[in-house]
Parts: C-alpha cells; structure tokens; sequence
C-alpha cells in the first residue's frame, strides 16, 4: 500500500501529525534551467509533493496567473519532452520526492494516452492531475493508471453532488484534488462559508479512506491553517508561486530562491502546528 | 444498423463528442441535459419557438433558384437556402432563439456566450433582448478589431463586451474565456455556445436547433421537383450551419452532402482553417473531436478571409459523418471565396457573408460536373454586410472586369 511515493509521504505525515504541503511550478518556466533550481529551493523550503505544469494552449481552468506563465514558457519553446526531462532531473536528485504532473487531457491525447503515459512514468512521474478529464470519459486513463501504477487524481468542486463525490472517490488514488471555489486557479482574499462545507463533507464521504487535498486560491500561512483546520490532509499552492517568479524579474536568481524557500517554509510551519 | 439520425448515443458520436470539463461544470451539463430532454418534446415549448422563429426571426426563409448563377456555371441546379435573409442577418438566430427560451425555463437569467465574426454575439443579444435576458458576449480582441461593426451592433442590442486579451486573442480564447467565466459564475449563468461544438449536449442542442433549416428545405424543394436534391452543400467552421442543413438528410442516402472549409491562403501555406481536412484527434472545448494543432498537442493558429469559419476546432458530429464517409469535407480558398462574393453579388443581386461564399464557390465547382436536370442546394448562412470593409481592399481586382 505505501509502496508508492505518494501514499508514503501522506502515511508518514500523518505519523508526524502533519498536514501536507503540495506546491504547483510550470515546467520550464520561467526557462528551464531557472525552474530546476526553482524546483530545488521549494522543496528546501518543505515541499511534501510537486505538482509539475506542462504549457497547454488553452488552459480553461486556470486563471490569468498560470495562464500567462503557460502562454509564455510556449512562446519560449517549452514542450512536454522538456518538461518530462526536468521531472528526470528531479527525480534523480529527489529520490523520494512524489512528483505529479498537471496539464490538459489534449498533451496526453496527441501521442496517445497510453504512451505518453508511459515515457511519464519512465521519467519518474507518480501521477497525473488532468483537469478536464471527468471520471466519466476516464475508462482507459484509469487502466493506463491502473497498469503504470501512476495516481488517477481528480477533482471535486463545490457543487459535486454526494453520489458523484463518492464515485470520484473510489477511482481517485494518490489523493484527491478538492477544489475549494467556484473559479478558475489563482490566488483569494478570502474563502467563503461554501468552501468549509464541501470539506467537510467530502472528508465525510471519505471516511479517512483517500487523501484529501485543498487546491486553488491559497497563497498564506493562514489559508493553510484555514483548511487545515477545515480537515484537509494537505493544500496545493500554484499561482501564489508563480507569481513570486514573475515578481523577480529584476532581481537574480539566488534572491529568487531565498524567497521562495522562505515563503515555502511560512506555508510548510502553517501545516506544522 | 444505428441510424446516423439517432447520434449521439450516451453523448458521442462513435468515438467523438463527450464530456471533457472541470468538475465545476459536471452539474450545470447534467442541469441543461436534463431540461433540453424535457422540453425537446413539449410543445408548448416548440409553440413558443415558432411563435419568435416566424413572427420575429421571419421563417421560413425563402430557397431561391439561383437562375443567372445556373445559367453561368452551365451545369446542375443552383438553389439557395437563404438563412442571410433571417433576422440578424445569420442562421445563428434559430439556435439563440432556442436556447435563449431554453434557459429562460431553466430560471437564469445571465446569458454569457462567445463570438468570432460577432454574428453570434449579435443573435444572442437580440435573442437576450427580446426575451429579457441580460447578454454578456465574450470576443477576442483581435476580432474586434476585424468586426468593428457588429461590436457596435451588440452594444446598441444592450449586451455587454468582454474583449479577451489572452493566447491569439480569436475566438477559440473567447470560448476559454467564457468557459472561465461559467465555471466562476455557474449557478446563475447560461451559457450559449454557438455551435455545434463543446461538451455533450451543445452539439446536439445546437444541432437541433438548426435542423429548421434542412426541415425546410425538404418540403420547399417539392415546390420545384418531386426528387430529394441531389447534393446539400455548406461552409463549415464550427459547423452549425452545415449539421442544421445535412441533419434531417442524414439517412437519405441518395443525397451527397458536402462541407466546405476555409482553406484561407491555401491548405499548404499552412495558414487555413481546414480542420476536418487537414487537422488530427485532440480534446478541446469539452469534446473529443478533430483539432488542428502542433506535434505536441498545442492548438494552432488558424486563418481565413471569413473570421465565422476560424477555428480550430470542429463538431464533434461532422467528423464521425467524414469517417464514415457519409459527407464529403473540401475547401476553398481565401481568393475562391471572394470570386463567388463577387459572382453572386453580380448575378444574383445577393451580398452574401464570405464564409457562406465558401459553399457557393464549391457549389459551382460541383455543378459544372453535374446534370442540369439535378439540383444542388447550398445554405447562403448569412449575409455580407458584414464583410464589406474586408472585401473592399480586394475590389480592384473584380470590380474593374
């Protein structure tokens, strides 16, 4: 059961009575040698798992932070092969680091999901997040998951109905990509009462079986305890991220890492106590 | 054997459509399948309907042997089925009429859509207009600035602009946007795609909503031959127009249906829209269908004279209808569509839009090789006021013959 990385790490922090810390980078951004040291200095920081984007033209559910990061790393020539090779990189320095890809069902679609799936693995992937893929259309996603033993992560919104979250259930593995809002990625002031009571219940319906993690809108210590609070086994951070590169334009690149480290570790104390 | 007529089943045709969407969006899909089954077959709906499609869209609008056209081209039967003459001066009214009254029964009441050329965004906001709704019209920044015109149009009609700034600023980012926007606003929004596009069961509304189009070319077709036509031809982008033509033909046949795509400045310059022709599987908008995109799945820029038929994408029912060989998918040019712009305008008295140009172009080709005691009927989607300024940078090479 905690053979994979994934299942490992949640099992291990729950030991420690830790909630998990999941941080979103665009893969190749803001170039690919940057987001290798990117990648190192969040997980210095406390990063319990990495979520790795791969660029998509059309990211319809992401807001306009992780859309421009897209739009950008495609103008610079980022493509998935590059991506999978930083996923190579890191995998070899982090051995035991859970690494997770995001895109769209499209980057999968167009060599195949099966084969894509596998130079994934190969490269040392232990799962995928792919936000239009519905458990519905997911018949032969779920078999390649199955077959690779890569995790099926899908999301669960606000307004999923209770016989569908438990579907979502049963065919998640890895964990579960509970998104906290109704809206596209990107950083919130604040969370409403509705975000508390889809936690919740889901974390209901679970019956502690699958990890529960809280995605979109976060970006501070507090939001962390927040959800922490609300039940979440673990928060996902991308745009709050993202737009601490953006931020760093001028500046060079081992301020960038200190930021970030620094920031990682504000949001990895938040799940700490 | 499955009947064509009876796709989609379970939401694909064959291998294509679907249901590919963020989980924020599963339940207000599941909400429009749910209504669209209940008044599919109520007629106090279809009553309503019809009441707005006659006495304020004006149908049935009028299929018109092109004579001077036949005679020029010397081959078969030109007729012309004249959606141009519907109110708002598009097709795009029969489905915003639909699904302007559909979701009105649903209780929303905020009618968010996105547009390419703006016909679209104009049929929604009348449609919003007279059923008193409130249209918010998502449009890439780079199509305002084409379509200057009916940017104004959908202002004066009440509706309210977002222009999109984001990837190449057309209309498949205005779909993003909108898509975006649903996901963000979903309990009270409608969202009024265009065409037969997007996740199950947009293809298959809009579809339905355009078969008035080939329902009356079957009975108006009697008024001049007791035969079915022997070919059906449209200009496909999206595809609307075409599946709202080919549908109700679907299982006749002896009746040769063909769809035309842009091929802009030509199918190998690469800068076309040619989807179904040129293009490969993918997943985009919602739906499993074919997508002209890269080696890598990123989605292509597309180009073409027509701003209607720009997009990468296509219906998800159109390609299962080309695997089966069942319809037939050309193109024509950027510089063939505006030969026939001109042609029709001359010889018929007609300014038709250059997308539907894409079809009468074809349609001449296809004719010279016929019998002139066999017909062909294209669908004229819309007229072409629209494309005025477009056409006038090429007048010189026409006007001066």
């Amino acid at each position: 059961m905690q053979n994979n990385r994934i299942e490992k790490t949640f099992f291990q922090l729950k030991a420690k009575k830790q909630k998990g810390l999941i941080c979103y980078i665009m893969g190749g951004y803001p170039n690919p040698i940057a987001c290798e040291s990117i990648i190192s200095s969040i997980v210095d920081g406390g990063a319990d798992i990495i979520e790795i984007g791969i660029p998509f033209s059309d990211p319809i559910a992401d807001g306009p932070v992780i859309q421009e990061a897209s739009f950008r790393a495609l103008q610079k020539g980022v493509t998935p092969q590059i991506c999978l090779n930083l996923i190579r990189k890191t995998r070899k320095r982090y051995p035991d680091l859970p690494i997770v890809i995001m895109t769209y069902s499209n980057i999968l679609q167009k060599n195949g999901f099966k084969q894509f799936m596998e130079m994934a693995k190969e490269a040392g992937t232990d799962g995928f997040i792919l936000p239009d893929m519905t458990i519905d259309e997911s018949k032969k996603y779920l078999e390649y998951s199955k077959n690779l033993e890569l995790a099926s992560i899908f999301l669960v919104a606000p307004n999923t109905s209770n016989l569908r979250i438990k579907k979502t259930l049963a065919v998640s593995t890895g964990f579960v990509y509970v998104v906290s809002v109704f809206g596209t990625t990107g950083m919130r002031n604040s969370f409403s009462k509705y975000t508390l009571t889809a936690i919740k219940n889901i974390k209901k319906l679970s019956s502690n079986k699958k990890n529960i993690s809280i995605g979109f809108g976060i970006s501070t210590p507090h939001h962390v305890k927040l959800m922490s609070n609300y039940g979440a086994d673990a928060v996902i951070v991308g745009s709050a991220i993202i737009k601490k590169i953006d931020g760093n334009k001028d500046g060079s690149m081992i301020e960038l890492q200190n930021n970030l480290t620094n920031y990682v570790k504000s949001l990895k104390a938040a799940c700490t106590n | 054997m499955t009947k064509l007529r009876e796709f989609p089943i379970k939401g694909k045709y064959g291998k294509y459509g679907g249901k590919y969407i963020p989980e924020t969006l599963v339940p207000a899909i599941n909400e429009l399948e749910e209504a669209y089954e209940k008044i599919k077959n109520d007629s106090d709906f279809k009553k309503e309907l019809d009441y707005y499609l006659q006495n304020y869209a004006g149908r049935p609008t009028p299929l018109f042997l092109a004579k001077n056209l036949t005679d020029y081209v010397g081959g078969a039967k030109i007729f012309l089925k004249r959606e141009d003459l519907l109110h708002g001066g598009a097709h795009k009214t029969n489905n915003c009429l639909g699904q302007c009254l559909l979701a009105k029964r649903m209780g929303k009441k905020r009618i968010i859509a996105e547009t390419g050329a703006g016909q679209h965004g104009v049929g929604t906001a009348m449609a919003a207009a007279v059923l008193g709704l409130k249209a918010e019209i998502y449009m890439g920044s780079t199509d305002i600035e084409r379509q200057k015109l009916n940017l104004f149009r959908m202002e004066l009609l009440g509706a309210k602009i977002h222009s999109v700034d984001s990837g190449t600023k057309t209309l498949k980012d205005a779909i993003n946007e909108a898509l975006r926007d649903w996901i963000t606003n979903v309990k009270d929004t409608y969202y009024l795609i265009g065409s037969v596009v997007g996740p199950h069961p947009y293809p298959m509304i809009v579809r339905d909503f355009q078969s008035v189009i080939g329902e009356e070319i079957k009975y108006q077709i009697k008024n001049f031959t007791k035969r079915s036509p022997h070919a059906l031809i449209c200009c496909v982008g999206g595809g609307s127009n075409a599946m709202g033509t080919f549908f109700p033909f679907l299982d006749e046949k002896n009746v040769s249906l063909y769809g035309v795509e842009a091929g802009g400045q030509g199918v190998r310059t690469g800068k076309h829209s040619a989807t179904l022709k040129e293009g490969s599987e993918g997943i985009l908008h919602g739906m499993r269908t074919y997508l002209l995109q890269d080696e890598f799945g990123q989605i292509n820029d597309t180009h073409s004279i027509s701003a209607g038929l720009d997009y990468p994408g296509v219906g998800p029912q159109h390609v299962q209808l080309k695997d089966m060989e069942r319809a037939e998918y050309v193109t024509c040019n950027d510089n063939e569509a505006l030969d026939a712009f001109f042609k029709l305008s001359k010889l018929e008295g007609i300014i038709a839009a250059l997308e539907s140009c894409h079809a009468v172009s074809y349609a001449m080709k296809l004719a010279r090789k016929m019998k002139k005691d066999e017909n062909i009927i294209v669908t004229l989607s819309g007229r072409g006021d629209k494309d005025i300024d477009q056409v006038m940078k090429h007048k010189k090479k026409y006007i001066s013959r």
